[in-house]
């Protein structure tokens, strides 16, 4: 890993805007002298453990140990890893639902970085309103606090018409409530919470509501997954940033006809997989995405 | 001269309707859907611009949702009950319908398409 290969993603939700910009680091995990509360995560998303279509990922039950190799190769561990949804790959059988959470929670058993959360997708919860996904990982939806900045996880997906729901929702608007108009806040989701692309499924039905009750904070980030690739957006001044898949990438919103994986090129393997690493700056007001590979 | 009234009060009533309005009056045509996992029938549905229709969507086995987002239309299909959605198309091209509730490996490609000329 060497500092010129690092393209950094740079974006802020200060001052009712983005900046978008490629550039060195300069940041927490390379020692370049920031301030203390700065930190960073890695986000893993989509893995779909139990996924089974060679076209389209050959090494399907290769490519999440892979990508937990090089999680623990990282020069500097991160402070937590979330991985947002859709661990396991979708199926009838309550049984074989957990018998691809229990392998997926050995695979990831072998991360070295100690915190770890999760949330479901819609294929670990939807078809038992989270039940399963329940008993091996806790709850769906929750908060927690990291040097200064407060994450907020919402499960839009335990309801399979994705809503977070009017319950889920009061939650939300008792916790901001706590929350000062400046403070540093996260957002975990599994789909977007705006619309992405409906006519693919890429929206969450009530989550205009979670926006609206988001938008009188000053510095408001969404990390989200659902759509296997990187998607950067806007609403108003909250920053919308997908994560790559774990197992197959997916064309781009809108791009075709039909919303189809796109086929595995024995030539580029593992090509538009990846996770990520989150860098807070400035105390937790920006955030710096670094896009790593798996497989390489 | 009593007749002569009668025809120019029609006359009359019919101008005001105008065409459009007289359109707007007729009964929608009823499109029947059936969904079942994984799949709409028909899943290809050809549509006038301005003619109202009424979408009769049932399930034949679970829960299913019936969204057309470019209208702004959608409904949920409960198992053993017939759900309506209203829909007149106001523009042509070609335009997707899906299904929004997760119903297992294959849902993401439940969908199909209205084309509307």
């Amino acid at each position: 890993m060497t500092i010129d290969r690092r393209k950094f993603l740079q974006l802020t939700a200060l001052g009712g805007g983005a900046v978008f910009a490629s550039s060195l680091p300069g940041c927490a995990s390379m020692g370049m002298g920031v301030a203390s509360d700065d930190f960073y995560f890695v986000q893993l998303s989509d893995s779909h453990w139990g996924f089974n279509g060679p076209a389209v990922n050959p090494d399907a039950r290769g490519t999440l140990p892979k990508a937990v190799a090089a999680v623990n190769a990282l020069a500097q561990p991160p402070d937590f890893i979330m991985f947002t949804g859709d661990l396991t790959h979708t199926t009838d059988n309550p049984v074989e639902r957990r018998k691809r959470m229990a392998e997926f929670k050995d695979i990831v058993a072998q991360l070295k970085v100690t915190t770890v959360r999760f949330m479901p997708g819609e294929h670990d919860a939807s078809l038992d309103n989270g039940k399963a996904f329940q008993e091996f990982f806790g709850a769906t939806h929750y908060t927690f606090d990291h040097k200064g900045v407060h994450f907020i996880v919402l499960d839009n997906v335990s309801d399979p018409a994705a809503r977070i729901g009017d319950e889920q929702l009061g939650w939300l608007a008792q916790d901001l409530a706590a929350q000062s108009k400046d403070a540093r806040i996260v957002v975990f989701t599994h789909r977007p919470l705006f619309d992405l692309a409906p006519q693919w499924d890429w929206a969450t039905r009530d989550g205009a509501k979670a926006v609206e009750m988001l938008m009188p904070f000053k510095n408001v980030t969404v990390f989200y997954g659902h759509i296997h690739q990187e998607n950067h957006h806007m609403t108003g001044h909250i920053a919308h940033h997908s994560a790559k898949s774990l197992i197959f990438p997916l064309p781009a919103p809108l791009s075709q006809p039909k919303r189809e994986p796109v086929p595995w090129d024995a030539a580029h393997p593992y090509q538009g997989l990846g996770f990520r690493e989150v860098e807070a700056e400035d105390k937790g007001t920006r955030f710096a995405i670094s896009e790593r590979p798996v497989g390489a | 001269m009593r007749m002569d009234r009668r025809v120019v009060l029609a006359a009359g009533l019919l101008a005001l309707a105008g065409g459009a309005g007289v359109l707007a009056q007729k009964a929608p045509r009823v499109i029947k859907v059936s969904a079942r996992r994984f799949s709409y029938t028909p899943n290809q549905i050809a549509l006038k611009k301005g003619e109202p229709v009424t979408f009769e969507l049932t399930t034949e086995d679970i829960t299913m949702g019936f969204n057309v987002p470019d209208f702004g239309v959608r409904g949920d299909i409960i198992p053993g009950k017939a759900t309506r959605v209203d829909l007149t198309p106001d523009k042509t091209g070609t335009f997707a319908f899906l299904c929004d509730i997760f119903c297992g490996d294959g849902h993401e490609g439940m969908n199909g398409t209205l084309v509307v000329t």
